[in-house]
């Protein structure tokens, strides 16, 4: 850990009023520049990791909202995630964690097969079975959780039944090579299958590599370093042995981790210059809205957007989805309150911190009825999942849909 | 601290809210300020005016210090307990109560964020207009107790213009109501005034009743590059003289600019000395013959650049390089000092020119921007803590320019407050017969000394 980095801090608490967790609880022990303090109190010998040191900065979201916030440019949510990193490389990883950020994550193939068993429960009926008879009591309330969240799946992950090569639409004006998000893949297919769409509809041939691996996030969230290098690596070479103009992803959390293989790798051959490659589906879009408003029809819904953390705070994309929804004709678009505020999903904190992620899920579910919208758009899987289950089971229901459905049904309409 | 002291506390305000682990009492040691840290013994987060007077009462039976803190934002170490007392916490405080259209009054719990008022009061066209810079953490009760300005000062006034009525805690636990919804109110002392700017060392608010005043009805926002700074500053003179009160004269100096433009790249020039953002609000019609005003003036003084924003969205473009100043200077070095000295209107130039020499002399870098139409400046030093040597020049630097400030007629504190950093300078502005009458107070209102102990003098 850079002590520079900790010592940037200036304590201003202009990162306050934008965490989460923060917000929900007032303490300092809750708040960026209370982590960064404890890190540092802890590099300075002052504090040891207790339990409550290791409470305190776990509470962590790292949605980063807190580093758009920063006057002086300290990332207060990466800070904590280096730091666990660090202390998790001290100490290993446990075999639970070998096992799944290891040998499952990086494997799609193993991936897909251990999501087979859930389309079978839920294509037998056996889900609607255990949701009525209150069976999910029995479960670990993890799992519970986990089985509460999980919407209906496509029939097969895209990554099986997409071809590598997509052709462009008419006249092609270059090629995108499209990274596949695992959970995009394996739940939103159909979200991915927009994003295809739509970049051949605007005249890009599209490669989706079938060997791509997860992009490494998980790895991240397990504080496995290595793991995630493992994975830049791979990916990395992947891509670059592609002619591509761009890298394109609908998954703001790979979007975010991608652009980073270039840190990560720090000074490792092609990671930066794949890095520079990456887009959001949303930037690539913005860049071509002329044609597409061409191919745009009338839809006459309320909508309101959820700027996920990995878009808006880490990769700093805020106007593009919002220009796009604009794009529509007769949309009525209904600006969030807080709308860059994290929803609790947070990769995997919303099964490790209950009652924190519940806490900060259900002042976005109010925001999100203030607006009176129909539908909320978004664009990342966790936001989808953890946004779905919340917002249908809210009177009136809203529906949730990631921005390159919507842009779909404009086109279909 | 002892235990059943803590018990007790966590009696009156819940266990949940009641704080002594290692790591808690660490990340209250510190505020805003620079260099200064000290653990508290206790931190307690009240929800209400009884529980403040509880855990003030059980304190002053127990001869137990209390530090009123909001959002840790302060400037001059006002919110860190330095003898291992309470850290009293008002976050959880945070209703607004009433917006009364009909007085034009708002009354808030302590802990509210002072945007948060801002944007409820703007939301019924009223305008509440005190807006420091940390206005989107600040809380009321801590603007009232350092008496807040911000950028609108040089029109609007500060805090202590729109105080109207307080709820207090005094220290033996008794609720102290001042002042209330009427403009007039000549019973008795004006408590109100004395409280405000106290630091915590009178008491603790619970209540604030604030003024409102009807919202402008338009703006129009100006940036100007001066190639000289006595230009610039005979431009701010002149604008006043003129009887032209802009909402907000801001003003950048030539090291900002640069840091201004080294992180932003906003297109401003490197070879200016000055650049002033003025803004001028009210009516359109005044608005207009203001701006036409100023810009006569700008011109008579030569200056480089003039633009007027044509839009909202080029008003914002345009307060850009202010907006960004300080996270500018912070970024350029590890520890950034940030000063408050203010001098009457008239010693602008010569203030900043002292500076900026004083800077040289003790070989550091120090960025001046600020408040040029209420001479409340801000010198900003970067530096690096690390540096014992460079810090220790640092404050040799910063105690000259507070002696010359004094000596110019202005204040060591514009809107800071003294807290601990500026105890020092308080005895050479305010004379012995000052302190004298400021004891006599503390004395009045706490005799057993536990209200923020060792701030202010």
């Amino acid at each position: 850990m850079d002590y520079v980095k900790l010592i940037n801090c200036m304590r201003c608490g202009m990162c306050l009023p934008h965490c989460p967790t923060y917000k929900e609880t007032f303490l300092e022990t809750a708040s960026p520049r209370g982590r960064v303090a404890l890190v540092r109190k802890f590099q300075e010998g002052e504090l040891v990791e207790s339990e409550k040191f290791l409470e305190y900065v776990s509470l962590c979201l790292d949605c980063q909202a807190c580093a758009s916030a920063c006057p002086c440019g300290v990332n207060a949510g990466e800070l904590v995630a280096e730091f666990r990193c660090e202390r998790k490389n001290e100490k290993g990883l446990s075999m639970m964690e070998d096992m799944v950020l290891r040998k499952l994550v990086p494997h799609p193939d193993r991936l897909e097969a251990a999501t087979a068993p859930l389309r079978l429960y839920q294509k037998t009926g056996m889900q609607k079975v255990v949701r009525s008879l209150g069976l999910l009591k029995m479960f670990p309330e993890a799992l519970g959780r986990m089985e509460g969240l999980l919407p209906k799946l496509p029939a097969a992950p895209l990554r099986q039944t997409i071809s590598e090569v997509t052709p462009a639409v008419g006249q092609e004006k270059g090629t995108a090579g499209f990274f596949l998000g695992c959970v995009m893949s394996l739940i939103f297919s159909e979200a991915s299958l927009a994003t295809v769409t739509l970049l051949s509809a605007l005249g890009y041939k599209v490669v989706t590599p079938k060997d791509q691996k997860c992009c490494g996030a998980p790895n991240m969230l397990g504080h496995d370093m290595e793991g995630l290098k493992d994975a830049a690596r791979f990916n990395t070479d992947l891509f670059e042995s592609h002619e591509l103009d761009f890298v394109v992803t609908d998954c703001g959390g790979c979007g975010a981790e991608l652009k980073k293989y270039g840190h990560h790798l720090d000074g490792e051959e092609g990671a930066t210059s794949f890095s520079a490659k990456v887009r959001d589906i949303s930037e690539v879009l913005a860049g071509e809205a002329g044609a597409l408003k061409e191919l745009l029809k009338p839809l006459p819904l309320k909508v309101t957007y959820h700027d996920p953390c990995h878009i808006a705070h880490c990769q700093g994309i805020r106007s593009q989805p919002r220009a796009l929804i604009n794009l529509i004709p007769g949309i009525d678009f209904r600006e969030l309150p807080e709308a860059d505020a994290c929803c609790g999903s947070a990769g995997t904190y919303n099964i490790e911190k209950p009652e924190m992620s519940d806490r900060v899920l259900s002042r976005k579910v109010l925001n999100v009825q203030k607006t009176g919208a129909d539908y909320l758009v978004t664009s990342n899987p966790g936001c989808l999942l953890q946004l779905k289950k919340a917002l249908s089971e809210a009177t009136p229901p809203v529906r949730v849909i990631h921005l390159t459905e919507l842009l779909q049904m404009s086109m279909d309409a | 601290m002892e235990n059943n002291f803590i018990k007790a506390l966590a009696e009156i305000v819940g266990a949940e809210y009641t704080l002594s682990d290692p790591e808690s009492l660490a990340c209250y040691g510190y505020d805003s300020t620079p260099e200064l840290q000290s653990r508290p013994g206790v931190v307690v987060l009240p929800k209400s005016t009884e529980e403040i007077a509880g855990v003030v009462a059980l304190c002053n039976g127990a001869g137990v210090r209390v530090t009123p803190r909001g959002s840790g934002t302060n400037l001059s170490g006002g919110s860190i307990s330095f003898d291992a007392g309470v850290i009293l916490q008002t976050s959880r405080m945070n209703r607004i109560l009433e917006i009364d259209e009909e007085n034009l009054t708002a009354t808030v719990e302590t802990g509210v964020i002072t945007s948060a008022l801002h944007r409820e009061v703007e939301a019924k066209g009223l305008f509440y207009p005190p807006d420091p810079g940390s206005m989107n953490i600040s809380t009321m009760g801590g603007n009232v107790a350092e008496n807040s300005g911000g950028l609108r000062g040089l029109k609007y006034g500060v805090t202590d213009d729109y105080v109207m009525g307080l709820k207090t805690v005094l220290a033996n636990g008794d609720i102290l109501k001042t002042g209330g919804k009427v403009v007039k109110d000549v019973a008795g002392y004006n408590l109100n005034q004395l409280l405000v700017s106290s630091e915590g060392t009178l008491g603790i608010f619970s209540e604030v009743t604030v003024k409102l005043i009807p919202k402008p009805q338009t703006k129009k926002t100006m940036l100007v590059h001066f190639p000289q700074l006595e230009q610039a500053a005979l431009t701010v003179s002149h604008i006043i003289a003129a009887r032209i009160i802009p909402a907000t004269l801001e003003f950048l100096d030539r090291t900002t600019i640069k840091c201004v433009e080294d992180y932003a790249k906003v297109g401003l020039p490197l070879d200016v000395d000055a650049v002033l953002l003025i803004e001028v609000d009210g009516h359109p019609a005044q608005v207009e013959e203001d701006a036409a005003g100023i810009r006569e003036i700008c011109e008579r003084h030569h200056c480089s650049f003039f633009q007027t924003a044509a839009s909202p969205e080029e008003a914002l473009k345009l307060a850009t390089a202010r907006r960004v100043a300080l996270s500018a200077l912070a970024r350029v070095r590890p520890t950034t000092i940030l000063e408050d000295a203010t001098v009457p209107r008239s010693c602008i130039a010569p203030m900043v020119k002292l500076i900026q020499d004083t800077a040289k002399k003790y070989d550091l870098l120090i960025g001046t921007f600020g408040h040029a139409g209420d001479g409340n400046l801000h010198p900003t030093c970067l530096t690096d803590e690390r540096n014992p040597d460079e810090i220790r020049r640092a404050h040799q630097a910063f105690g000259e320019i507070f002696e010359a400030t004094i000596a110019m007629g202005g204040t060591i504190t514009g809107e800071h407050g003294v807290g601990v950093a500026k105890k020092n300078y308080l005895p050479k502005l305010v004379g012995e017969s000052g302190l004298r009458v400021m004891r006599g107070i503390k004395g009045a209102f706490d005799p057993r000394g536990i209200l923020n102990p060792g701030k202010i003098f």
